[in-house]
Formats: structure tokens, C-alpha cells, sequence
């Protein structure tokens, strides 16, 4: 793991680009009422978000958790604190088919192997066959639903060319497909992709361009590092900032419940 | 054709599997994440069964053993990974390279593969989602079709009923009778059950009357045809109230099964088989 250090005016602090990339996630959840919530850093960060940022925020996994205040980070969507907290347990295809299919969740917090610049995902396979890939990744899970169902979805993904091709090699989830046109034209209610929060910035869909546009770097990154881990012509905006610096009590929060979960 | 009888068979998992899992039948081991029927799966492993259609939202460590050993020429599924952990590396190795037996992929999202269990457990021939647009999976996928809603216009994707031979699940309890209480993460369990030619439960304990817990559901016996009390039997994965995930054994999963031979190792070690394939050290 890299580490961006920075030394700040009050005393000698320190953060990951993980920790960072972490916790802008739980910043994006911050006045949402619900999140459909994947495993890994989606989960850390939705958690992160519910504990100081969103005490209200709804928590639901596709295990049929709806509700859930997890004290740990969940190794699996289904573990067993996600059902004891959970208001309600519904089985999977109620899941699916009464709580994400009509809209009725806010917004999908998701990983994925790759993104590309119409914010299509991949989590199906890398190399150019199907049938005999370089790598065969799980495959889709509940992102693609979640992905056209939800009003928004956010992308949590670290940065690198492999991750970030122009075209990605498999369409597991759809943002706006091959080109901007496709999305309208699906009929989804809600709006896809509308940002990626990576280890060096966040990038959001622009509507006026139709594709991802750098719109914030974390402290210590430059663009060009930013354009050289992305694999096409990253559009910078011209409104760019800097993202905030974790707060102490964002980073006391994120390591207490990592430090936590470690005690499995 | 529905079973419909209310009588249900009390049986050791050995004469189960013995008794209803053939070479080349379609089975599906459900259990999302709680309650996956481990034991059930490794006496598949154990009896030496091959050429199945193994079908499973999340194919987890259990078909990773399955596959690796060699049980499974076809895998119907939606996610592939061991939860927290990383790669399923026997599942890997046979699409990657072949290995032991070549592999093939019916793969699908969870939306679809749950509703396909509803629509076998229902007996319609498809059920209805709106599902795969914009995607590349309907390119590479089958058992799926684009319709258009009689009443809407709407285009959606139908999807064809599964009905496997054989399902089997793990629950918690079973009474006398062979009814079945299972609790907590309830999965796709009643509908991977009712959509199966064939319904096999393992259960934690037999007991007197069921006292039903919250947010708990009773499987009636009417749609069960097979009990086996097997104890544990949920292990490595969890059976909610009786005991908890064994995390450190699916973090531990790797070293038996990133490398082929230590993989056959841990078959010989476990008693699931007697000699190692040879072959694996190749």
C-alpha cells in the first residue's frame, strides 16, 4: 500500500490513500436515506457513514438485510451481526424483487475490477474471451441490478490503468453502455453511475459531456498522476478541488471499527 | 411432477446422497451466505459423484471442493468468490485452464437466479424481471429472453424456471414430522426447495415442537422429502443460533486451494478421498 503523508500545522498526522478513498465514500452517503451496500471497502465506508456522518442512513445487503447497524465490518453480505441489527430479514428474491427492482433504494455502493469512461463496470472477466480469460473474476452478483435500479450509484475502485481501460472488457453493469446515447435509451429509472471515488481523486459523470470528468484530487496528488493512472483522455473539470483531508474523527472512526473487525 | 406426499424420509446424509444424487443430475446446495450445506457437499465429494449441473447463487468454498475435486461438469451461478477473502482458485483453474475436468458457465446476477428458483417453485415455465439491459451477459448467457409486456409495452427479460433433480439446504430444525424451521438469512432456500425434483434438509437437531423464532419461517413438511440430522453441518459457514462463521477457515481456504496439489492433499487429509490424483502435480 502507498501512503500520501502529509504533515499538517497541528502536529504530525497521517493517512492512507485507502483510509482517504474510504472515507469520501461515507462523505457521498452523507444525506441519503438508503444504501444497497456491497462487501469490502463499500461496507467499511457505508458503516463509517452510518456511525458519524448518517446515523440515520439504512443499511441494506443483498443477504435480505434491511436496516442493519453491523459493530463490525461483515466479511460476508451475510453474516450474522447484519441480521441481529437489522430491523428487517427478508429473503432473496423479496430482495430483489420488492426493495432494489421498484426504485425504492437510494443509492449502490459498488466495487468493481474495471470502469471505463461511460462508467460501464466489470466484474466478469478480464482479456478479450469469455470463454478462455486472462483472469475470471466472480462474475455480477447483485451489481448489475443495483447498477440500472438505484437513483445513484457511487463506484469505490483504486486508480490504475487496468482498472480504469477505455472500454472495459466485459459489461457486467451498465453505466451509459458504449456511448452516451445507450443510457436514455434503456428506459432506467434511476441514473447510473455518477461517481467514482478512487485512492487519488473522484471522478463524476458530467451530463454535458457524457462521460467521467476528474472533479476533485485528494491532498499530495497531482492531475498528471491522476491522467497517468487512467486509460483515456481524462477530462478535467475546470471547477477542480482539492478533497478535504480527513477529520480526525473520520479517521478515529474508520481505524476503531477496522481494529474492531480485525478481532474476528 | 410435484411430490405430493406429506411423508418424509429420516435418513443418514450418506444414504441420502447415495439414494438420490446420481452421476450427471442437476443439483443445487443452496444458502445464501448462512446455513450453506457444507457436509452435504463433501459427501457428494466423498461418494465420487461426477459430470453434475451444480447450481448456486454463490458457488462459495463449497463448489470450489466440489469443482476442484472433480464432481461438476457445468456450473449455473452468479457470483463466484470466497466472501471477503478473495478468488475461488479450483473454480478459477477449471475455466482458466481445464483443470480437473473442463467447466462449463450458465452464469447469471442474483436477481435472475432468485427468480428463476420462484419461477420452478411455482411451476411456470419463466418468470419476469426487469434485468440485463445494456449488458453484455445476455451474450453470453442462455436460459434468458426478451418479451414484451402485454399490458405495458414494456420490454423484459423472462427467465426460464430451474428445476434441479436435487436441493439440498441446511436449516436448524426439523420436528418429528419433517418439517423444517430455519431462522435468520432465509436466502433462497424455500424456493431452491420447492423448485427441486427432490428436497433434501440437513438440520442442526430434531425437536419435539417448534417454537417459532422471529423472523423465522416453518417449511412444511408436504414439501420436504428427506431429513438428515447433521449436526455442524453448516460448517465452515454459519447456522444462526447455533454457531458462527468460521472466518479464519475461509481466510485459510487459499493454502488448499491456490495450488493443485495441495489441494488433493487437503482431499486425502479431510478422508474425502483416498489417493491423490496424480495427475496434479503436472
Amino acid at each position: 500500500m502507498t501512503s500520501t503523508q502529509l504533515i499538517k500545522d497541528t502536529g504530525y498526522t497521517e493517512w492512507t490513500d485507502t483510509e482517504l478513498m474510504t472515507i469520501s465514500a461515507a462523505r457521498a452517503l452523507e444525506s441519503v436515506t438508503s444504501c444497497f451496500v456491497g462487501v469490502g471497502i463499500p461496507s467499511t465506508a457505508a458503516i463509517t457513514a452510518q456511525r458519524i456522518l448518517n446515523p440515520e442512513l439504512i443499511l441494506i445487503y443483498e443477504s435480505g438485510t434491511i436496516g442493519s447497524r453491523p459493530d463490525k465490518i461483515p466479511l460476508s453480505i451475510g453474516d450474522g451481526a447484519l441480521c441481529d441489527s437489522a430491523i428487517s430479514t427478508v429473503s432473496v428474491p423479496e430482495m430483489f424483487n420488492y426493495w432494489l427492482q421498484p426504485g425504492r433504494i437510494d443509492t449502490g455502493l459498488l466495487g468493481a475490477a474495471q470502469v471505463d469512461r461511460f462508467g460501464n463496470l466489470n466484474s466478469t472477466v478480464i482479456g478479450d474471451e469469455y470463454r478462455r480469460p486472462k483472469v475470471r473474476l466472480p462474475g455480477a452478483g447483485g451489481a448489475p441490478e443495483i447498477a440500472s435500479a438505484c437513483e445513484e450509484v457511487t463506484v469505490i475502485i483504486k486508480h490504475s490503468r487496468k482498472a480504469f481501460p477505455e472500454k472495459v472488457d466485459f459489461i457486467t453493469s451498465v453505466g451509459h453502455g458504449r456511448d452516451m446515447a445507450v443510457r436514455g435509451a434503456l428506459g432506467f429509472a434511476g441514473q447510473g453511475p455518477v461517481r467514482v471515488i478512487t485512492d487519488l481523486g473522484i471522478l463524476e459523470m458530467s451530463k454535458e459531456h457524457g462521460e467521467l470528468m476528474l472533479t476533485a484530487i485528494h491532498p499530495g496528488v497531482t492531475v498528471e498522476t491522476v491522467a497517468q493512472a487512467t486509460g483515456w483522455d481524462l477530462l478535467i473539470s475546470p471547477h477542480l478541488v482539492v478533497t478535504p483531508e480527513p477529520t480526525q474523527i473520520e479517521l478515529d472512526t474508520l481505524r476503531q471499527l477496522i481494529l474492531h473487525s480485525s478481532k474476528r | 411432477m410435484v411430490n405430493k406426499s406429506a411423508a418424509v424420509d429420516f435418513m443418514t446424509l450418506e444414504e441420502a446422497i447415495a439414494t438420490h444424487v446420481q452421476d450427471g443430475h442437476s443439483v443445487a446446495l443452496e444458502g445464501f451466505t448462512h446455513a450453506i450445506p457444507f457436509s452435504a457437499g463433501k459427501e457428494i465429494i466423498r461418494q465420487g459423484r461426477k459430470d453434475l449441473e451444480l447450481i448456486r447463487m454463490t458457488p462459495d468454498l463449497i463448489y470450489d471442493m466440489l469443482i476442484g475435486a472433480g464432481c461438476a461438469r457445468r456450473l449455473v451461478f452468479s457470483w463466484g468468490g470466497n466472501p471477503g477473502a478473495g478468488s475461488l482458485y479450483r473454480f478459477r483453474d477449471a475455466v482458466e485452464n481445464e483443470w480437473p475436468v473442463p467447466l462449463e458457465l450458465e452464469e447469471h446476477t442474483h436477481a435472475v437466479m432468485a427468480n428463476r428458483y420462484v419461477a420452478g417453485a411455482s411451476g411456470i415455465p419463466f418468470a419476469v424481471l426487469r434485468a440485463y439491459r445494456g449488458t453484455d451477459l445476455p451474450e453470453y448467457t442462455e436460459n434468458t429472453s426478451i418479451i414484451t409486456c402485454p399490458f405495458t409495452g414494456e420490454e423484459l427479460l423472462a427467465v426460464a424456471a430451474l428445476k434441479p433433480d436435487v436441493t439440498i439446504v441446511h436449516a436448524q430444525q426439523a420436528d418429528r414430522k419433517g418439517n423444517i424451521h430455519l431462522w435468520g438469512i432465509i436466502g433462497a432456500q424455500r424456493e431452491a426447495l420447492m423448485c427441486a425434483k427432490t428436497a433434501i434438509v440437513t438440520v442442526e437437531e430434531i425437536v419435539d415442537e417448534i417454537e417459532l423464532k422471529p423472523g423465522g419461517v416453518v417449511i412444511p413438511s408436504l414439501a420436504i422429502d428427506v431429513v438428515c440430522v447433521v449436526p455442524g453441518g453448516a460448517r465452515p459457514s454459519y447456522a444462526y443460533g447455533y454457531y458462527d462463521r468460521d472466518n479464519s477457515e475461509y481466510l485459510d481456504w487459499i493454502n488448499h486451494s491456490q495450488d493443485r496439489k495441495a489441494f488433493e492433499q487437503w482431499l486425502v487429509d479431510t478422508e474425502l478421498r483416498e489417493h491423490v490424483n496424480a495427475k496434479a502435480g503436472e
